[in-house]
């Protein structure tokens, strides 16, 4: 696999150099890249935000920003150098010989256009075909990437398709002139898991299908894993490490790609161990620091790495890394597992939290979850607004949340959790049932006393910068709900200095502005605020999903501290299990307004009850090269919560779907200790008996 | 927690200290050639109106015919009128009205027209429905016939003038809040202060009002330029302040009446003035759009 193939590379990058002008000068995005990609192979280029990975793939293709040029070096394209083309001649290379699908579907099509004619764009631009080939033509690449009936959806628009869909169009588009080259930038971002998993298979399977070469950029090193053939790590606009997949996850070398490695939730999920985080922030890449690039957040660094720079170098073929002190084994040829996680140093394993995880229902409930019903109502009409409809958001939901723990609710898009958590606040008023917060049920509160129990709950919002006024400065946003709640100006300043220190903001950070911040320190002003009135409950949305890896694992890191010194209730919201797992004691999961899965974390995961959950836990992209990949995962999309099946809402996507399903609405039944319970009529192990397979419970309907 | 420290400190390497939010829209607004001239202008013409005639000594009240029709020259620089004011000492007393009512009108305009629309979007439902189709029936009135309906009723002096111009004005600020605060109230920094309890009140003022200053401040410069436009062309009807007080609007009008005889001296410098003024006001409002994006462009 690591042999040196004679075959011409159908890409090679050339000590590629790109500039992006600034207000204060020149960027160097790209700085001496090189890169190969073969026929029929997978390159996957992984970073963090910044590290000039799209960058590499828009120079490929020269669609710069404005301003941005390849400064230097060759970008080789069977041969021809692409960096010296004409406008023109650059032209019939793109969409022709390079196709390129970006992260959004909704932003790369044009929402006027129909489907077919869109992805017949490419080919009417380069191809000399007449009408009739070009219909045909895009019927089959169509039905090539997985569209549905895609004769008779040509002329639907893309807001008539869902989100997975979407990608699927634009992928045909980029296929339709059977390119040599794919270039994917982040193609499943914006996707939910169980599309991401039939998105990423399908690149897989058209890659060996047609034998294109694909660069895969992504900063998710799960995507990457099982998928790509080589990985190139990239970081602060240099390649770090660049090797076979295998290798890589089982050997790495450079300490960057280390320590991405040890970021990951996964890795220290259940034993309650503080995550790796790497300190600091990239460099400033307008003025790059002199040596290693990386040295200034690097364990292992010396005066050397800061005074020269190493060389992207390998003591074997088809493994290079740019360190004078790598890490791994160098003898390690064909390594078997991922790579051990070495001693981390004095992290303290978690005393043991307040509260007992062990008995999830037990007496000191601080959230009581009893019924809960939201609908929105679905309106028609400009002035008159007829209610023609209403979309369930939440059906029934019930659970609890002892004191001191967290409850990690996941499950994809539009399931209903971000509803839930905007009940538990107050910013939505359920329509049914009862949220008691301390034994009070704050659902049918009004006026002072619903203000004042907004003191006890607060909610992290996903985009820390969305959430934060732009034009306040930050302890004038520390301050506002004491200001809010009637806290004296001069014990107000005294809170905002002990928050900023709280949660390991700069000093000075009280009199700057949000702008001035990178999203983890974003985030953190986020947590700060939520702390300011000691609550007892903070609902958290979404809070990492929007930072990089090693800034999530600081994150998280700091919200365990917090838990810890505070003894603070939390409930989690996200769609990324694997870290609800690190974090939470106990996961619900949701799926189209009901709860259709909770129990202990532990449990949950190793031993999951309901088909959807074991779905959903089977599609999260591992990063772990060796794992074994189902390749069915959860096929179908989200059905429209206007009008959810009837009987169990999973049942259109269940494999194990009967009749009864269909009639039926499953109610929540235990299977497992601690209250683990599942609403399924064929749960895929039966009460009490742990881990039988599956299959062998669903035979017995009662 | 050592990690924490290290993270913290290690983000304020950017390397420059915090600059205050103004200094940085300062930055911006200065950097913009034509902001400039438009601020000098401005400050030109405030000096020229309201400094200028505690230098430049002239009577604006009495008449003297036989001093009428003077071209450039002598003791009056730009010449006399019909009645034998001197047109130097007039367009500076005459700018004073125009700027005035100008000013004045664009900013009871702005404000009201700002409170209104932000009531109205971030309350939405009925509220919105109502206040909303209040002005478009203001709208749909022809302002220059309001106007001169009004101005006939009543006895034009600056007070009414103000009032008058405001009426018409403010329609714009509240449909332009409106659609702002219609995004705004969705902004989950609003969403985050409703939820810590915090009132209608507070979302408006503190949060909806401050994020859209931009739109309003840029918005307010170009009313003051329209008012003095409205204005001019009140008085060039006739309908502007009662002799002996003038402004640029009614010189212009009495100019065009000898626009036959050659006396270019009455028509070209109360034009240039008006021109002057309203382009300095709106090279004013772009350079002001510009630098409130500031915190679009950081880097």
């Amino acid at each position: 696999m690591t042999g040196i193939s004679t075959e011409t590379p159908v890409l090679e990058l050339d000590d590629l150099v790109t500039h992006l002008p600034v207000r204060d000068g020149e960027v160097h995005a790209v700085d001496g890249v090189s890169l190969r990609v073969r026929r029929g192979e997978m390159l996957g280029v992984v970073g963090e935000s910044g590290c000039g990975k799209t960058m590499t793939a828009l120079s490929v293709l020269r669609l710069l920003p404005p301003g941005g040029r390849i400064a230097g070096g060759r970008v080789l394209l069977g041969g021809t150098d692409l960096a010296g083309l004409s406008e023109p001649d650059m032209r019939a290379v793109r969409g022709s010989r390079i196709g390129m699908v970006f992260q959004d579907p909704m932003t790369s099509l044009n929402p006027t256009i129909p489907i077919g004619r869109q992805v017949a764009e490419p080919l009417r631009l380069h191809g000399k075909h007449t009408g009739a080939e070009i219909i045909d033509r895009v019927i089959e690449v169509l039905d090539l990437v997985g569209l549905p009936a895609a004769a008779r959806r040509l002329g639907d628009f893309p807001h008539q398709l869902s989100g997975g869909m979407r990608q699927r169009v634009v992928i045909a588009r980029a296929l339709i002139c059977e390119p040599e080259l794919l270039i994917a930038d982040e193609p499943t971002t914006a996707l939910d898991v169980t599309i991401q998993h039939q998105i990423l298979e399908l690149i897989d399977d058209l890659r060996t299908r047609l034998g294109m070469a694909v660069i895969l950029v992504t900063h998710d090193l799960g995507v990457i894993a099982g998928r790509a053939d080589r990985v190139a790590v990239m970081y602060a606009g240099k390649i770090v490490e660049a090797t076979d997949t295998k290798t890589l996850f089982g050997n790495p070398r450079h300490p960057y790609a280390e320590a991405l490695f040890e970021a990951l939730p996964e890795h220290a999920a259940g034993d309650g161990e503080r995550l790796y985080s790497i300190p600091g922030l990239p460099p400033d890449l307008v003025h790059p620091p002199k040596g290693c690039r990386f040295a200034a957040r690097c364990r292992y660094a010396t005066d050397e790495c800061r005074a020269t720079e190493p060389e992207l170098a390998g003591q074997r073929d088809g493994h290079d890394f740019a360190c004078f002190h790598p890490v791994g084994d160098p003898e390690l040829t064909e390594p078997t597992s991922v790579h051990e996680i070495r001693a981390r140093g004095a992290a303290p394993r978690q005393p043991e939290r307040v509260g007992t995880p062990e008995n999830g229902m037990g007496e000191a409930a601080l959230l009581r979850i009893d019924h809960l019903v939201k609908n929105f109502p679905v309106t028609s009409g400009a002035v008159l607004r007829r209610r023609v409809g209403s979309v369930s958001a939440i059906a029934d939901v019930s659970f609890q949340v002892g004191t001191g723990q967290t409850y990690g609710l996941v499950g994809e898009s539009g399931c209903g959790k971000t509803t839930i958590g905007r009940c538990v606040v107050g910013l939505e008023r359920p329509d049914g049932g009862v949220i008691s917060i301390g034994g009070r049920d704050v659902s049918r509160l009004h006026g002072a006393p619903a203000r004042r129990h907004r003191g006890d709950t607060h909610l992290i919002f996903q985009d820390p910068f969305a959430s934060l006024d732009p034009r306040m400065r930050v302890d004038t946003i520390l301050a506002e709900p004491l200001a809010i709640h009637g806290v004296d100006r001069a014990e107000r300043s005294r809170r905002v200095r002990e928050l900023i220190e709280e949660v390991g903001l700069p000093r000075d950070a009280g009199q700057r502005y949000p702008h001035e911040f990178s999203g983890g320190q974003r985030q953190r002003i986020g947590l700060a605020r939520a702390l300011a009135l000691h609550p007892k409950l903070i609902v958290a949305d979404e809070p990492v999903s929007a930072l990089d890896v090693s800034i999530q694992a600081q994150i998280l890191n700091l919200m365990a501290d917090l838990q810890r010194r505070h003894g603070l209730t939390y409930v989690f919201i996200s769609h990324d299990l694997s870290v609800v797992r690190y974090l939470a004691d106990r996961i619900g999961v949701m799926y189209l307004g009901k709860l259709v899965e909770e129990g202990p974390a532990e449990s949950v995961y190793a031993a999951p009850g309901h088909p959807y959950t074991h779905g959903l836990i089977e599609t999260i992209p591992v990063a772990d090269p060796w794992a074994v990949r189902s390749p069915h995962g959860i096929t179908g999309e989200l059905p429209s919560a206007a009008k959810p099946p009837s009987g169990c809402r999973f049942r259109t996507r269940c494999p194990l779907a009967t009749e009864r399903c269909a009639t039926e609405e499953p109610v929540p039944r235990p299977i497992g200790r601690d209250g683990h319970r599942a609403a399924c009529h064929h749960p895929l192990h039966a009460p009490d008996t742990g881990h039988r397979d599956g299959r062998a419970s669903t035979t017995v309907p009662s | 927690m050592s990690e924490l420290a290290d993270s913290s400190t290690s983000g304020t390497t950017s390397g420059t200290a915090p600059r205050p939010m103004w200094r940085m829209t300062l930055e911006v607004f200065a950097e913009n050639r034509l902001a400039l001239i438009g601020a000098g202008l401005v400050v030109f013409f405030a000096l020229f109106c309201f400094v200028g005639p505690l230098f430049y000594h002239t009577d604006q009240v009495g008449t003297d015919l036989s001093q009428a029709y003077l071209p450039p020259g002598g003791g009056h620089p730009l010449g006399t009128d019909e009645v034998g004011y001197d047109e130097l000492g007039r367009l500076m007393v005459g700018g004073q009205s125009s700027l005035e009512i100008g000013l004045a009108s664009a900013i009871i305009a702005t404000l009201f027209g700002t409170l209104w629309g932000a009531v109205s979007g971030y309350f939405g439902g009925i509220v919105d429905a109502v206040m909303m189709r209040a002005v478009d029936t203001f709208l749909a009135l022809p302002s220059l016939f309001l106007i001169l309906l009004l101005a006939v009723m009543f006895t034009p002096n600056t007070l009414l003038l103000i009032v008058v111009v405001a009426i018409t004005a403010w329609l714009a600020p509240a449909r332009l809040v409106r659609g702002e605060t219609l995004s705004l109230r969705t902004r989950e920094y609003v969403q985050a202060a409703r939820m810590m309890g915090g009132g209608s009140g507070r979302a408006v003022l503190r949060h909806i009002a401050p994020n859209a200053i931009g739109t309003i401040v840029v918005n307010a410069t170009f009313q003051v330029a329209d008012a003095i436009l409205l204005i001019a062309a009140l008085s060039y009807l006739g309908l502007g302040v009662p002799p002996p007080h003038a402004d640029w609007g009614n010189m212009l009008s009495n100019g065009t009446d000898y626009t036959q005889n050659g006396y270019w001296w009455m028509i070209l410098p109360p034009g240039i003035a008006i021109v002057l003024i309203v382009v300095a006001f709106n090279f004013l409002g772009d350079a002001l759009r510009d630098a409130f994006e500031v915190r679009l462009r950081r880097r």
